[in-house]
């Protein structure tokens, strides 16, 4: 009897959870909980976390969230969650959350950048923080300050940081984090298709018979659509092939038909042997008609360094890192490179002189012959033995691996879906590897279909929704456009009713350049917000030394006491996604908005009221006069032009940019909001610095007026009160309708009002092209490619720093599905805490044995520029090859980045934090 | 009378306990059945421990497995707490055992409670994997991911993943589209550690070990698995005989009236 009435309230207490994934329960149970929720208010809202975008119901009393559950509505995860959505709520009121703004202070209560942090009022925080913006802005001009953004801002903070950074302050330094994690994707799409974003959505999984997996570990990153690959694959066992290609056995190989472990960066000559295969073995798998109608193919440089410093000799690095660094200058061609470059005349021993490193992103078209000839030293035999990856596998066996994963590819009628995150986009040739997968897939003609396509998954809430579709980029302007394009300014200028000439049109400094640029004293005000590139930028140590050392101001933004809020020298504390109104974007192209639920806690305000309050602070005399950016660049004084337009030289830039008379259009209360809060436009029973609200609704008019640089341009979001009715919408969304599937006409409006047929690739980026061969582009016309996709021809080279004498190991660097990111809020949960306390470095078992090290041993894992103390782990979910470690980047007491090296991509400017050379040694 | 009864309780519980070892791959209800049984048999011992009917007369509670024991995992009992006063024995939601790989606390042990060669390999070589400290029990009723959300810490956390924690994938026919990732115990490879009771993310874990006689079943040795010949190896010299004897003596005697 007790047992059973025990038994009994404990369902009850799980109900709306149990509710959400359809549990079957009595109605004496539904009569339990309601009178258990009473005084319960559910809201619709998104997970915090990762790309997926999975959407949740919030349940809010007395003004606190009180439980989530998964949307059952939700088309993405149907009322399921992971772990990390599970928790969604506590990470919001952990114990140690920043109230109060905090600023570095001496004893008479002054700024000073060697004092201690002491709570001062946000007054004084941002008439600091003002101060020292000027000092600095005046000395260095509009390139001396920057700001570290997020593909984790909501989409109207992304695009208010936009619009005050670029428009107000004239500068570009503003980069997200998503730098770090889906740029090269980026260059990939604008390459091959002229826009950004993929074709497909998440239904190719229930579409397609093939998934392959290159460098994703979705069984822990994208956790619910693993669980929808795993019932793809359920759902016909011996029809679904999953395909897992990695660098270490990760838990995706235990649903996979076929695990191939690969040499790191060999990526490039896999993708290149199964486009060899296509073309040298089974021509008639290519689809001829798809092809010749909407393609063509191209290539570009090889000479072009790996985005280090261009200076390898900079004086704050040590002789041992130069090592590394000169590869940026030339690099001696390996017995690989000797093959994969001969095209150009290259052979093993030679010297590379990376001549193109600033011109690392042009391209020219080839004819089909040309591209034959590049693929052709990538046969089975030359790539098995590159590529690799477990010594302990015999090469006949990878070698036969590798021609099944082609016939996937190649077999008529299948289709296939690549997916990839960080593997390919975190690479030194990562914008090649991006576009390699599509060169396969397009000769093949299974793109831009319902189950077939290349899907790039991003890692961010909104990496899509806002890093890339506002452009939170140093290079960026909303719905695809570019600062460097004058005909992409001028639209921007007249969006935004700014003086003619008033936007800088010099990209901006990348994320990792920001931290070069302030170890080099031209930057010296930096803003952090939603992001922690102390923890999460690698080469860590020369950042934490040039914040904490030099003569510059920092700015964090923050929500927990972070690694970068420790560097800084002023902490605002910032409000959290559940309580402000915002918008996400996620890897689908599905953009999803949310209210408001809670109050924010202690003095926390919303990250787009600190940028209203800071440009309260500013006025156009100051900044819109004329600045002189570099040798062949000066913007010119626009002042007059904007006292004819009706501005005047005290203007502050809340007024021109924020609070004009067009936002105040945009009333409150508003039908769409009613009975939720609003601390924007009403403050809160807080008053925090006396605020009492704007008294308009400052999200929906940045909404309508940052919708308005897509509409009829290819990038059409729908209108805010639209989103809050529907769970979600994949854009264009175009007379009410999402799109699923993008460039195909039976699909996408754009594409069929192209007139090209069944598929228009009509991305206007970079469509008109000089023709030439392998080894350069010939002088002449440009050839327009409109509705064109480029199949790329691009060859395997080697990663800058490779496992060898004192630093024999590869270090991988990645993420647990238990925590996100640098952990500033999972760590803060007690469960996911409990769960995975500290970062382990996992290490291959006889590796382990050779050094006489057991599991739990301490170890130091050292590169050329840091090291850092973490415990070898050789048994459990990661198993790593010989020659190999990995360390995931959560733990702040593992501060692995400290080790990792600070290359990129040369186009993308995206770091590759999965190849760097280390050694291990007891500690 | 009152004896008696307590004989019922007690064989009631037992029995109720012998079930449970079916939650291991089939899922019971565990819920609050043994909480307050204070006895000796749910006690945690380190690896390479004794049976429970000989542990308690071997061990001399000299406490070196507790020194030895490099994460404080193992605690002695003091009184109040189950089990006899100054054993070891380990409470895996509080701190589960590591498994080191040099099993320091096995190898501490001077009087043979722990007998580091059940957990030897053939070569006499320290073998964690052999330990057999107990099994972990899964309450499928308050299991997230039985719910269908993408939990499986326990199964992450495993360091026998995908031997002592299996997978078992089967589709979500309420979402149509996602399939469940299931936690199943193997009780062959299981060794009680309680990492996996340890890192359960619910509030009160629904994966926790108990001691292997408590938590598993025995099948008799009269059916074997056809389909397995290494099941054969559970037949034992002492397995039951057929029957023997004069047949005279069955033929005559009583035994089928009620008397």
């Amino acid at each position: 009897m007790t047992l059973t009435r025990r038994d009994f309230i404990k369902r009850a207490a799980a109900v709306s959870a149990a509710g959400a994934i359809g549990m079957n329960l009595s109605p004496a149970d539904l009569a339990q909980a309601s009178e258990a929720e009473k005084g319960w208010k559910w809201d619709k809202s998104v997970c915090r976390f990762c790309g997926t975008g999975c959407g949740l119901m919030i349940a809010t009393k007395n003004d606190r969230i009180v439980a989530v559950k998964g949307d059952p509505a939700a088309p993405v995860n149907r009322g399921l969650n992971c772990i990390k959505g599970y928790f969604n709520a506590k990470i919001m009121y952990g114990r140690d959350r920043l109230t109060k703004p905090l600023l570095r202070v001496n004893s008479r209560g002054e700024f000073d950048k060697k004092g201690k942090f002491q709570e001062v009022s946000w007054d004084k925080a941002f008439d600091v923080m003002a101060a020292q913006f000027k000092k600095h802005y005046q000395a260095l001009g509009p390139a001396g300050i920057g700001v570290f953004g997020s593909g984790q801002y909501t989409v109207q903070e992304g695009y208010a940081m936009v619009k005050l950074v670029k428009a107000g302050l004239r500068s570009n330094n503003i980069d997200p984090n998503a730098r770090h994690c889906m740029a090269s994707a980026v260059v990939g799409f604008i390459q091959a298709f002229g826009i950004d974003e993929p074709a497909g959505n998440y239904d190719d999984i229930e579409y397609t018979d093939s998934a392959v997996l290159w460098g994703a570990n979705m069984a822990e990153m994208h956790p619910i659509l693993w669980s929808r690959i795993t019932d793809r694959k359920l759902s016909n066992p011996d029809r679904v092939k999953i395909v897992n290609l990695t660098t270490y056995r990760n838990r995706c190989s235990n649903l996979a038909d076929l695990e191939i472990i690969f040499k790191p960066q060999t990526d490039l000559a896999i993708w290149n042997y199964i486009a060899r295969e296509i073309v040298f073995n089974h021509p008639e798998a290519i689809d001829r008609e798809f092809v010749d109608k909407y393609t063509v193919f191209a290539t570009g440089h090889v000479d072009v360094g790996y985005g280090m410093r261009d200076n390898p000799e900079h004086p704050a690095y040590s002789e041992a890192e130069r090592e590394t660094m000169r590869k940026q200058k030339t690099k001696t061609v390996s017995r690989a490179e000797g093959v994969t470059l001969a095209h150009l005349g290259y052979k093993e021993g030679d010297e590379l002189q990376m001549k193109h490193a600033a011109a690392a992103g042009k391209h020219w078209l080839i004819s089909f012959e040309e591209f034959k000839r590049g693929l052709e030293p990538y046969t089975l035999d030359f790539v098995a033995e590159l590529s690799r990856g477990d010594a302990d596998e015999p090469l006949e066996q990878h070698k036969a691996k590798l021609k099944q994963l082609a016939e996937i590819y190649i077999e008529k009628g299948r289709k296939v879906v690549s997916y990839w995150t960080m593997g390919m986009n975190q690479h030194t040739r990562g914008s090649w590897v991006n576009e390699q997968a599509y060169m396969v897939h397009l000769l093949l003609g299974k793109q831009a279909q319902p189950g077939n396509g290349a899907f790039s998954l991003t890692g961010q809430p909104s990496a899509c929704g806002t890093a890339r579709e506002v452009g939170t980029f140093a290079h960026r302007l909303p719905a695809d456009m570019v600062v460097a394009n004058p005909k992409h300014r001028e639209r921007a200028e007249k969006l935004w009713k700014l003086p003619a000439g008033t936007l800088n049109g010099k990209p901006g400094s990348h994320y990792t350049k920001l931290m070069r640029d302030i170890e080099d004293g031209k930057i010296k005000w930096a803003w952090v917000q939603v992001c922690n590139p102390w923890q999460n930028t690698a080469n860590a140590n020369h950042w934490i030394r040039a914040a904490r050392e030099m003569d510059n101001f920092i700015v964090c933004s923050d929500v927990y006491p972070t690694v970068s809020a420790k560097v800084a020298d002023l902490i605002l504390p910032s409000a959290m996604i559940f309580e402000k109104w915002g918008a996400y974007g996620n890897a689908e192209r599905r953009t999803q908005h949310w209210k408001q639920q809670v109050t924010p806690v202690g003095e926390a305000m919303p990250d787009i009221w600190q940028a209203m309050e800071f440009a309260k602070r500013l006025t156009l005399g100051e900044v819109w006069k004329e600045w002189k950016i570099s040798d062949s660049l000066t913007l010119p004084d626009v002042r007059a032009e904007a006292r004819s337009m009706g501005y005047k030289d005290d203007d502050t830039l809340f007024d021109v940019l924020f609070a004009n008379e067009e936002a105040r259009g945009y009333s409150w209360p508003d039908p769409v909001g009613a009975g939720s809060l609003n601390t924007l436009a009403e403050g809160d029973k807080r008053k925090v610095a006396g605020f009492e609200g704007y008294g308009f609704f400052v999200q929906k008019y940045l909404w309508e007026e940052y919708r308005k640089f897509g509409v009829g341009h290819m990038h059409d979001l729908a209108s805010f009160d639209a989103y809050h009715e529907a769970r979600g919408l994949k854009w264009p969304v175009i007379d009410g309708k999402e799109t699923a599937w993008r460039f195909n006409a039976e699909y996408d409006p754009y594409a069929a009002k192209a007139g090209t047929g069944k598929f228009a690739f009509y991305g206007p980026a970079l469509k008109a092209l000089p023709s030439g061969d392998l080894a350069g582009p010939r002088k002449g016309d440009k050839t327009p490619l409109p509705n064109k996709a480029k199949i790329f021809f691009r060859p395997y080279m080697d990663p800058p720093e490779t496992p060898g004498g004192d630093y024999p190991f590869w270090l991988v660097t990645g993420r647990v599905l238990e925590h996100w990111h640098t952990g500033t809020m999972t760590m803060r949960v007690p469960e996911l805490h409990r769960a995975v306390p500290e970062a382990r470095c996992f290490m291959n078992g006889a590796d382990a044995r050779g050094m006489g090290l057991n599991d739990g041993d301490p170890v130091w894992v050292e590169s050329r520029r840091g090291r850092i103390k973490a415990r070898v782990q050789i048994r459990g979910r990661n198993v790593m090859p010989k020659g190999m470690v990995f360390v995931p980047f959560f733990d702040e007491r593992v501060l692995i980045n400290k080790v990792c090296l600070d290359a990129t991509c040369p186009i993308s400017k995206e770091t590759d934090f999965k190849k760097c050379a280390v050694k291990v040694t007891r500690a | 009378m009152t004896g008696r009864e307590g004989m019922d309780r007690r064989s009631f519980l037992a029995g109720m306990l012998k079930g449970a070892a079916a939650s291991a791959v089939g899922g019971v209800v565990w819920g609050g059945l043994v909480a307050g049984m204070d006895r000796a048999p749910l006690v945690l011992r380190p690896p390479g421990a004794l049976a429970a009917d000989n542990f308690p007369a071997t061990c001399i509670r000299c406490g070196r497995c507790v020194a030895a024991c490099p994460y404080d995992t193992l605690e002695l009992a003091t009184p109040g707490r189950p089990g006899p006063v100054g054993m070891p024995a380990f409470t895996p939601r509080k701190t589960p055992c590591y498994l080191c790989q040099d099993i320091p606390c096995t190898a501490a042990c001077p009087s043979g409670a722990l007998d580091p060669s059940s957990v030897c390999d053939e070569t006499g070589a320290p073998d964690i994997t052999r330990a057999r400290m107990g099994v972990a029990v899964i309450d499928y009723t308050n299991c997230i991911a039985a719910w269908g959300l993408r939990c499986d810490v326990c199964y992450r956390v495993c360091p026998l993943v995908d031997k002592a924690i299996l997978l078992e994938m089967t589709r979500n026919e309420r979402t149509g589209r996602h399939a469940r990732l299931v936690p199943r115990i193997d009780p062959e490879h299981c060794t009680g550690c309680g990492l996996c009771e340890h890192a359960c993310v619910v509030e009160k874990a629904a994966v926790f070990v108990q001691p292997r006689e408590v938590a598993l079943g025995r099948v008799g040795d009269q059916y074997i698995r056809g389909w397995d010949r290494a099941d054969e190896r559970r037949l034992r010299q002492d397995a039951v005989q057929p029957p023997e004897g004069d047949p005279l003596d069955y033929l005559n005697g009583g035994g089928l009236d009620d008397e």
